[in-house]
């Protein structure tokens, strides 16, 4: 009884933190919003954190997608062969890039790459007291260095996925049509008959834009909590791609059951 | 790194970014559905439609003219009634019949309008009178079972 | 211990950090256009008092008064304001280190001012210089010894000629050449520039030289504010003990505990026997 008692009370506990914990995230992320207009004022700002999140993550987005591409196109010509519907093959290499992998698998790409290294930054920037020193000169550190890291990530990630996507099928392609010998012409037109913009593209870019904004509040929310020591930096960053991948996962599987179910 | 380095950097990827958004826009997806044009709806019943969905395309002679808006049932006719949206430029006669066509042996279903003879055209909110159910497979092959086995009773 | 020509008044304040508490009722004052040491144990709250005056943190009770402003009750724009006039050097310098040193000193004017570059060029090579170190304008931070890396900051903290200069620890982790110069440089900046300096420390010998006045932190309160000459003088045990660096005495060596007796096992199950 005693043991079930404690247990209940455990989880009690643990509720009210998680709570606490999301309470003190959505008003830090509303701050950070809150003082966003220096990202329109000093566009300059802007454009350094997207060379940061953005740019550096661009070898890993497009080898990962040409890999992708490369794998969908194989496995699918595969299982396709079976039922002589090969010419199929780049409606499947597109659908599932442009609906579910793209956005998904370069959401997680982006976590380890980019959001990691915005909170390790963050955290060593508060660790050698450089955002308490801002502070004291009268800059704030929520304008001058968490909002352009913000969102330079939010408007990095779908770009990210666009070229994620692209890349897996040109990999899609090249494997089919170069080097197994699908007919071109069946490969891209049953693709275009059955990849719609809006249902199918733009809920794709919908997707990227939520998977990024998620990362990068979490990001910069790791960083700036993050305990200030080394041992609290590398946990932090460590939080940080493991709460990205859940909320990736999970409000995938939200936006999916809102936007591809139901009618067609 | 120098700040003209890092703009031209952040410039190529964002060139980059567009274009894939674009190619997979332009090349990937079909043109036509991005502009939705202005098109009239016309309603048909059928007594069977098999696996025809929304968003079907409508064909005539084999070019896309429209897609299926929705898919209901009446409980006055007690059948299937089918909305189909039909771009604006292309016109049928009043006496058009529609079918429940399937490309290739199991593919996709979708609506096939022959054009008739009147003078008059289809107008919005129209019916399409002359309809010819989906034709399903287990029922032919039903009926082709059939007619064997009558065929041998026969003899 | 305020007087009333203080230029910094901190009155019958209360601070704690969730349970730990630092201050209770503490009262003390900084002269204005003087040197001032604050000097305690670690831990005794010293660094706090300098977020305190910086308006960094903010205490449950009393007030913090700064040129006859209170800092505790400031609004953000005001405390903005307030923050302009204050140079503070970190502990390690807190330099950017994505930054090299003519961006780092150039950042305050950049953010705070709309001067033309070719102005804000000579406003940073004058600073540099004051601290001289206009020659490694162009190396990054991680290029710097500690003593350079305290200079580089000196030379940020005082780019928009503050009234007010808070140092955190200058002196920690410097060879004594290192102290000895950055001694020297906060002694001719307060005299040369007219301003009110206030640092932290637990270096006697290098605080004795360079103030012209020492608080004494212990146990949440201030022990004895003075001239080091009459710290140095001072019959009061906590005092002495701080100034000699002896080992035991009102700051005891133990922890306070039970009885080393009661606390050993073997010798508790002798007594039960």
């Amino acid at each position: 009884m005693t043991l079930f008692k404690t247990m209940l009370s455990k989880l009690g506990r643990k509720t009210i933190d998680s709570l606490w914990t999301l309470g003190v995230a959505s008003t830090f992320i509303f701050r950070v919003i809150a003082r966003s207009s220096i990202v329109i004022r000093r566009p300059n700002l802007l454009v350094a954190e997207m060379h940061f999140a953005g740019v550096l993550s661009l070898v890993i987005i497009i080898v990962s997608g040409l890999f992708v591409g490369l794998v969908l196109g194989l496995q699918g010509y595969e299982t396709l062969k079976r039922y002589g519907s090969t010419g199929a093959v780049g409606t499947l290499v597109a659908l599932s890039l442009v609906r579910e992998l793209g956005p998904v698998v370069s959401a997680l790409l982006f976590a380890s790459r980019a959001g990691s290294a915005i909170t390790a930054e963050i955290g060593i920037m508060k660790t050698t007291e450089q955002l308490s020193a801002m502070e004291m000169m009268a800059v704030d550190p929520y304008a001058r260095v968490i909002a352009p890291m913000f969102w330079g990530g939010v408007l990095s990630m779908p770009l990210l996925a666009a070229i994620f996507s692209a890349m897996g099928i040109i990999g899609g392609y090249l494997i089919t049509v170069v080097v197994i010998g699908v007919d071109s012409g069946a490969f891209w037109s049953q693709m275009q008959a059955s990849v719609d913009f809006h249902h199918d593209i733009l809920n794709g870019v919908i997707k990227s834009v939520v998977f990024g904004t998620a990362v990068s509040a979490i990001s910069v929310y790791e960083g700036y909590a993050s305990v200030p020591t080394a041992e609290g930096v590398s946990k932090a960053v460590t939080r940080t791609v493991v709460t990205s991948a859940l909320a990736v996962l999970a409000l995938d599987f939200v936006l999916t059951a809102f936007m591809f179910t139901g009618a067609h | 790194m120098e700040r003209s380095v890092i703009d031209l950097w952040v410039g190529i990827f964002v060139a980059l970014g567009i274009a894939a958004l674009l190619f997979l826009a332009l090349k990937a997806g079909n043109v036509d559905s991005i502009i939705k044009s202005e098109g009239y709806l016309v309603s048909a019943e059928f007594d069977n439609i098999g696996g025809l969905k929304a968003k079907a395309p409508v064909k005539s002679a084999g070019v896309i003219v429209g897609r299926v808006d929705n898919v209901s049932f009446s409980n006055q006719s007690l059948r299937a009634v089918v909305k189909l949206n039909l771009d604006k430029q292309f016109q049928f006669p009043k006496d058009s019949s529609a079918s429940i066509l399937t490309s290739g042996l199991l593919g996709d279903q979708f609506v096939g309008i022959d054009p008739g003879g009147a003078l008059e055209n289809l107008q919005d909110g129209d019916r399409v009178r002359i309809t010819q159910s989906a034709i399903v497979l287990e029922k032919v092959i039903g009926q082709f079972l059939y007619g064997k086995m009558s065929e041998k009773n026969g003899d | 211990m305020i007087k009333t020509t203080d230029l910094i008044q901190i009155s019958s304040l209360n601070f704690s950090y969730g349970e730990s508490e630092i201050f209770q009722n503490l009262d003390v004052g900084f002269s204005a256009g003087k040197v001032t040491a604050i000097m305690g144990g670690s831990g005794s709250g010293k660094t706090t008092i300098l977020k305190l005056i910086g308006g960094q943190v903010r205490p449950q009770k009393g007030r913090v008064i700064c040129d006859s402003k209170v800092v505790n009750h400031m609004r953000h724009n005001e405390l903005f304001a307030h923050r302009k006039t204050i140079g503070m050097l970190f502990q390690f310098g807190a330099l950017f280190t994505d930054l090299n040193v003519f961006e780092n000193v150039a950042f305050p004017l950049r953010e705070q001012t709309a001067l033309p570059d070719a102005a804000i060029k000579d406003l940073v090579l004058l600073k540099l210089h004051a601290v001289g170190l206009r020659g490694a304008s162009r190396l990054m931070p991680a290029e710097l010894s500690g003593g350079m890396a305290r200079r580089v900051a000196l030379a940020r903290a005082i780019a928009l000629d503050p009234s007010l200069m808070l140092y955190d620890e200058p002196f920690t982790g410097l060879d004594p050449i290192s102290t000895a110069i950055t001694g020297n440089l906060i002694r001719t900046l307060n005299d040369t520039l007219g301003i009110t300096s206030v640092f932290v420390t637990h270096d006697i010998k290098a605080s004795f030289k360079v103030a012209d006045e020492v608080v004494l932190l212990s146990r949440g309160c201030v022990t004895a504010r003075g001239k080091p000459e009459d710290l140095m003088e001072s019959t009061d045990p906590l005092v002495q003990q701080f100034v000699n660096g002896e080992v035991d005495g009102p700051v005891p060596f133990h922890v306070r505990s039970r009885s080393y007796r009661e606390d050993l096992a073997l010798v508790q199950s002798e007594n039960l026997k």
